[in-house]
């Protein structure tokens, strides 16, 4: 009983555990290039926008293995209105963000209304959106700058939001802020952690053993100190960082907590089932890729912010990071399996890969096919671990 | 007497919990017709199953004697290439292929891997000829009505060159005029020597285009009766059918007073979703009370499932006419959440395919329809919904570790529970139960009557929709007969008898 509860453990957090010996392979093989602060800087910044879109693409997925292809083209789309609205229009800067966020809306409407009301397959309606939109944002690029490209670096404003340091320090001297904002995530994970269990003690449910929970807090802590610790290190809190959080602990909240969040799951489990519960399927179906839209929108103040342009080769191949983010981090391809948690360990992981191999000068073709090979290999385990669990 | 074609001696095929088949011995002479009759679930299918080799050999005891040797099929293919064809009762063409593909799909003429069209299609036109139709091979399947899909079907069946012919319910889904067309086509290929095995509800037919019967009942051969040595008439063979006695299955209900009538419909006609010109349930009246169960009984495709949910908030059909009234106050009901709302809960005959989130635990499963009981401005109270779910556990009897096992895991009478407990949750007045003890076994059916009794004790009204006989009888107030997509008969509970329902059902057949 006791082992196999302890393969139990190992199975549910596999991801999680070839997450730490990859960070851990990447580290020797760097010479520990990848353990300094600048790297751990670098990981969060590099890939900030795969875990907003993934965010997105996660809650497509769960509605049935649903997905967006045009994500990353309506990044290069959006930046170029946004480069023109702001640099070649002079626009105020927060009327410029809010009248992206418009276009988005738009764009998740008609998405969503095709997909949900018109029953247009979610790969077919978005694939035209995949082809239109990086040509159309081209196409406004070079009518409106020689280069093809719109610099944003004028803009600090904008920058400010999306992009930066909070309260930077020059890097290699510790940032006091960080440093706090670090203490008190322990804090609240240990005690909310801690409050929940006790509540599941007094009302008799089942609560895991106190000796796992400290094991996880001890785990947890450390991990939150020394992230906090190495980016104090690098200049302070990227500012993406912030966004990205709040964004993730958002929807871990949606989809943990409320009956809509809940509704994405029995759709992806049985459609039919649900709707004859009363449930407005066609309604999430449009939710689902209106918030997509939205939180595309997010990402392309994030890239355009950190480019400090608008090009068009932005956004290039998005959509299938955050696709391969999701299903490494073991969100369903059938629908109505995967959670947050989940997806930002898939994440984390292709992110750890692609800066690790980029350390060790790994060639970029070469690149790809690891990163090819490791999708499938998630997969595989995926349905395999289905397999066996459902013989038992 | 001819010789004997087919024997199948003792086959005995047993599912996980469920013995399907008993023991049963079957005889067909050479150029005979021979009718299987028996109730839905009774065994015929299961038996052609393993006659046409879709059970294979190794999974069922006894022997198949065909022609004097003993067959070990292993696949279809198999038994087809000894020219056993079965046409099941769903007709398995492709619509958007010509009829000329169809027919020899997996069979194709020509060279290996090359088609050849010429061939196909003139061959095709051939055996098109020999079912009587007029049709070039070329047009697609979509394009031609059901009765004549059913004579593709058949041309399809002999271009395989079939020496015994099975046909599972082959007039279902026709009307009388192309079921009498594709009857005496049987009685054509009977003159030239083919020998038929026909599955079929319609004793008319039967009656008809029989030589010899054999009656299936709960799994076993019950008698065979040959039509020659005497006359066999349709009370004959109800008698056949349903002559069981019924002790002790149902649970006594008492102290449940009948009140007002809680619903109401008056001339509910629905069309089918596609084909909308094509009347699914035509001009249905019913009414229930609060503390009463009445039962629809009718044969499977009657249109009972169209009709409960069409009523359930038009989840099913098309143009749908007519009146809904519930308390005597006139509704109208477009969505299931509205008809939730309004007190009704349907309870689907499909739990895994429209039923249950198989992938999801029992406490999901439990609060679906009602998450607003379980959750305070749309954040969901874990610890309540983990209380309610287990609430239903314990008062259903649902057998499963914790609330958090998947409903995936569960046998099929615990699934039919947690389905229950799912509408029990919502709190209905009008509970429509739809096949409520389909595939589950003696015992759970027996729990999920108490419950429908303890339902109607607390002043709620069952429509229970069922086609077993026996069960429409045990548990109902009053019964409906439905055949055809039409009510066909009312009867109180205590006037009620097999026969008279059987009775009701072929009188309704003839009359058209």
């Amino acid at each position: 009983m006791a082992k196999k509860k302890y393969t139990d453990v190992l199975k549910k957090n596999a991801m999680l555990i070839v997450l730490v010996l990859v960070y851990v392979f990447f580290t020797v093989s760097t010479n520990g290039q990848m353990f300094q602060a600048m790297n751990f800087n670098a990981l969060i910044t590099q890939n900030a926008y795969v875990f907003v879109l993934a965010t997105g693409m996660l809650m497509c997925m769960l509605t049935g293995g649903n997905i967006d292809l045009s994500c990353g083209a309506f990044v290069c789309f959006l930046g170029s209105i946004g480069g023109i609205l702001m640099s070649v229009k002079g626009l105020n800067v927060g009327v410029s963000i809010i009248l992206m966020l418009l276009i988005g809306i738009v764009y998740g409407c008609v998405l969503g209304y095709l997909i949900a009301y018109v029953n247009i397959p979610p790969w077919i309606a978005t694939l035209a959106g995949f082809l239109a939109f990086r040509g159309w944002g081209t196409a406004l690029l070079s009518a409106n700058s020689t280069t093809g490209s719109i610099s944003l670096a004028a803009q600090k404003a904008f920058l400010g939001i999306f992009s930066g340091k909070l309260f930077s320090t020059p890097i290699n001297q510790l940032n006091i802020v960080c440093m706090a904002a670090g203490v008190i995530a322990c804090v609240i994970v240990v005690v909310t952690s801690f409050m929940s269990r006790a509540n599941k003690v007094k009302k008799g449910y089942e609560a895991e053993s106190m000796g796992a929970l400290l094991i996880k807090m001890v785990l947890a802590v450390a991990v939150i100190m020394l992230f906090s610790y190495k980016l104090a290190m690098a200049g302070g809190i990227p500012t993406v960082l912030i966004w990205v959080i709040v964004i993730v602990l958002i929807y871990n909240f949606i989809t943990s907590k409320t009956t809509l969040g809940r509704y994405f799951y029995t759709i992806g489990g049985n459609a039919e089932a649900t709707r004859l519960s009363g449930v407005d399927t066609k309604l999430i179906m449009f939710l689902a890729y209106l918030n997509m839209a939205v939180l595309t929108v997010i990402t392309t103040y994030i890239v355009t912010a950190r480019f400090q342009a608008a090009n068009s080769t932005a956004g290039t191949n998005y959509e299938m990071d955050a696709i391969a983010a999701c299903v490494v981090g073991g969100v369903s391809a059938y629908g109505g399996a995967g959670s947050v948690f989940g997806m930002v360990v898939g994440a984390t992981l292709i992110g750890v890969i692609n800066l690790g191999m980029s350390l060790m000068g790994v060639d970029a073709n070469w690149q790809k096919i690891v990163k090819g090979g490791v999708l499938l290999a998630a997969v595989v385990f995926d349905i395999l671990a289905a397999k066996k669990s459902s013989t038992k | 007497m001819g010789k004997v074609i087919l024997e199948m001696k003792n086959i005995t095929k047993t599912f996980p919990g469920v013995k399907a088949l008993d023991n049963v011995n079957l005889k067909v002479e050479e150029g005979e017709i021979h009718a299987l009759v028996g109730e839905n679930g009774a065994g015929k299918s299961t038996l052609m199953n393993v006659l046409s080799g879709i059970y294979p050999y190794g999974t069922y005891e006894g022997d198949i004697v065909y022609n004097g040797e003993v067959c070990k099929f292993q696949k279809i293919k198999d038994s087809e290439e000894k020219g056993i064809v079965i046409i099941h009762q769903e007709l398995a063409l492709v619509p958007q292929m010509s009829i000329g593909e169809n027919m020899f799909l997996g069979n194709e003429r020509g060279k290996k891997n090359a088609i050849n069209w010429n061939e196909t299609y003139g061959e095709a036109d051939k055996y098109l000829k020999m079912v009587g139709l007029s049709e070039s091979s070329r047009v697609l399947i979509k394009d031609i009505g059901t009765g004549k899909q059913q004579l593709v079907e058949i041309a399809k069946a002999l271009a395989k060159n079939a020496k015994l012919l099975i046909l599972d319910e082959p007039t279902s889904s026709l009307n009388e005029t192309d079921s009498r067309a594709l009857l005496d086509l049987m009685l054509e290929f009977k003159k030239q020597g083919m020998t038929m095995i026909i599955i079929t509800h319609k004793l008319n037919e039967v009656v008809y285009v029989a030589d010899k019967i054999t009656v299936v009942r709960d799994g076993s051969t019950v008698e065979t009766m040959d039509c020659h040595e005497s006359k066999i008439d349709e009370d004959r063979i109800i008698r056949g059918m349903v002559g069981r006695e019924i002790t002790n299955r149902f649970p006594k209900r008492e102290n449940v007073n009948i009140g007002d009538i809680n619903m109401e419909v008056d001339h509910w006609t629905v069309h089918h979703p596609l084909y909308t010109e094509r009347k699914v349930v035509d001009d249905v009246s019913l009414n229930v009370k609060k503390g009463e169960v009445v039962g629809i009984y009718g044969l499977m495709g009657a249109g009972r499932t169209e009709l409960a949910m069409s009523i359930f908030g038009k989840s099913y059909g098309s143009g749908i006419t007519g009146t809904l009234k519930i308390n005597g106050k006139e509704v109208d009901l477009k969505t299931p959440r509205e008809a939730i709302e309004a007190k009704i809960a349907y309870v689907t005959e499909d739990r895994k395919g429209n039923g249950l989130v198989l992938s999801n635990p029992i406490r999901v499963n439990t609060s679906l329809a009602n998450m607003k009981g379980v959750s305070n401005k749309g954040v969901i109270d874990v610890d309540k919904e983990y209380a309610v779910a287990a609430e239903y556990k314990e008062k259903l009897n649902t057998k499963a570790p914790t609330v958090e096992q998947n409903v995936g895991n569960l046998s099929g009478g615990n699934q039919q529970k947690v389905l229950l407990a799912k509408w029990m949750f919502t709190d209905p007045e009008i509970l429509i139960l739809d096949e409520p003890t389909r595939g589950i076994d003696v015992g759970a059916k027996y729990e999920i009557y108490c419950i429908i009794n303890d339902l109607v004790r607390s002043g709620k009204s069952v429509i229970m929709i069922s086609s077993e006989l026996p069960e429409v009888l045990g548990m109902s107030d009053r019964i409906y007969i439905m055949n055809e997509g039409r009510f066909v008969g009312e009867l109180n509970a205590y006037e009620a008898t097999q026969e008279s329902i059987m009775a009701n059902i072929i009188q309704s057949g003839r009359g058209e």
